[in-house]
């Protein structure tokens, strides 16, 4: 068993007076697809937000394959471009076409030559299902195109582990399966993933781990199978009842 | 009207000099600006100060002034250049102050994503700040940076009180040698100043249009 990928360990953090995250212990194995549920407010984003330093936090430490995340600077560049971002709005870079949005961090942060990185863009680009699209702008995109560029981008950095805060929550229904579709692919190839969502048929399919959170806790955790079929807390039961009865 | 048609030329030559006072000061101001804004939205809170403390000095200070300093403050220090150039530097600093407002104003414009997507590929700030926020920036603030860079056409003519032909100095000298014909030169001073503006004003409702594309 080769040590972890990822260790959060005794995480917290406040927004004001708020205590956001208490006391989080989290680790995630290589290859290991974990995702993380719970009610809104339960502090599952600023989770996923920590892990590449997007939010800082107050007391315990982050290491990401061994490495404690360093403070700003080069060094916090160099262990994000890393760490694959997927977020809840998209965030392409809205003067860029498709392919510029993927090529442009391997060219400016990894230095590969241009030529390389369009021909790798456009292949991860085909993987994910919109190479037909490359030289269009974000905005000319439907939202389940612009997230799939969105992880395409991620994965043009050849990262070591993808986050992905609540990937599905900002598209309409229809296209939030060709996004689950893509990350569920991704979860195939052994790609180290944590997943923050409310999509509990990706958690079923997809992960390895259920991380359930309430109130800035992780209150329990455990296979998909366990959690859905026989969660042990009445907090997580109180919160299946309620999204799984319709 | 003939003491104008007659010296057209000299008019022509001194706007001229407005001309190339407006564009080097614009370039000027436009690098200077950005810095400044950048420097305020660093994560550096003495480059923050600083910033701030630049554009509340200058942009708080009568042209004029700006303008004593440099051409008899920076002798003193022994920086001696040409008094066109004295100008130019005048120009550029004032208008900084006011270039780093719209700016900063620009920047704060562009969604806080776009720089946390931009620093999650591991983009540094500075890779941040010039490949995703300003480009995005720029296309937001053109209209202020229109009214900004027409009011330096205008700021030019203080230069005039400062040893520097342009075209308050070709009115004045054409003033003195035709006493009767002063408002026809005043209005036709007048007159080239706003041909310039409207000027302008085209090229940056065509570099709006320019800008919008792709969005």
């Amino acid at each position: 068993m080769s040590e972890p990928l990822v260790v959060l360990s005794g995480v917290n953090k406040h927004f004001g007076a708020l205590h956001v995250l208490k006391d989080i212990d989290l680790s995630v194995a290589r290859g290991e697809v974990v995702v993380v549920i719970g009610p809104s407010g339960s502090g599952k984003s600023t989770l996923c937000r920590t892990i590449n330093r997007l939010e800082t936090i107050d007391t315990g430490t982050i290491t990401i394959d061994g490495v404690p995340i360093p403070a700003e600077g080069k060094q916090l560049a160099e262990l994000r471009s890393k760490v694959g971002m997927v977020f809840q709005s998209f965030n392409l870079f809205a003067h860029k076409t498709v392919l510029q949005n993927v090529t442009l961090g391997p060219v400016k942060v990894k230095g590969v030559k241009k030529g390389a990185a369009e021909t790798r863009g456009r292949e991860l680009l085909e993987r994910v299902g919109i190479a037909s699209q490359a030289d269009k702008y974000p905005a000319q995109l439907s939202g389940g195109q612009q997230q799939r560029v969105a992880i395409a981008r991620a994965l043009a950095m050849d990262p070591m582990v993808m986050l992905f805060d609540e990937p599905t929550s900002a598209l309409d229904p229809e296209m939030i399966n060709e996004v689950l579709d893509v990350m569920t692919s991704l979860a195939k190839t052994g790609m180290t993933m944590i997943v923050v969502t409310h999509e509990m048929g990706f958690a079923r399919r997809a992960a390895d781990r259920v991380v359930f959170m309430d109130h800035g806790q992780i209150v329990e955790q455990g296979t998909p199978e366990a959690f859905f079929s026989a969660p042990e807390s009445d907090r997580a039961k109180d919160f299946l009842s309620k999204i799984l009865s319709h | 009207m003939d003491a104008v048609l007659d010296n057209l030329d000299v008019f022509v030559e001194g706007f001229t000099s407005t001309v190339s006072l407006t564009l080097l000061a614009a370039v000027g101001a436009l690098l200077l600006g950005t810095l400044i804004a950048a420097m305020r939205v660093s994560p550096v809170p003495p480059l923050r100060w600083a910033g701030a403390a630049y554009v509340h000095l200058v942009r708080n200070t009568p042209l004029t002034v700006v303008f004593f300093l440099v051409f008899f403050g920076l002798p003193e220090v022994d920086v001696k250049l040409p008094f066109f150039r004295f100008a130019v530097l005048a120009l550029s600093l004032y208008t900084a102050a006011f270039v780093a407002e719209a700016v900063r104003s620009g920047i704060n414009s562009v969604a806080a994503g776009q720089a946390e997507a931009s620093r999650s590929i591991g983009m540094t700030f500075f890779q941040t700040l010039r490949l995703v926020v300003l480009p995005q920036a720029f296309a937001n603030i053109v209209p202020p940076l229109a009214s900004i860079f027409i009011a330096l056409l205008k700021n030019t003519s203080i230069a005039s009180a400062f040893f520097t032909f342009e075209g308050i100095q070709a009115m004045n000298r054409l003033i003195a040698a035709n006493g009767d014909a002063v408002i026809a030169i005043i209005l036709a001073a007048a007159a080239g100043y706003l041909a310039l503006a409207l000027l302008a004003s085209a090229a940056f409702g065509q570099l709006e249009r320019v800008v919008r594309v792709g969005r």
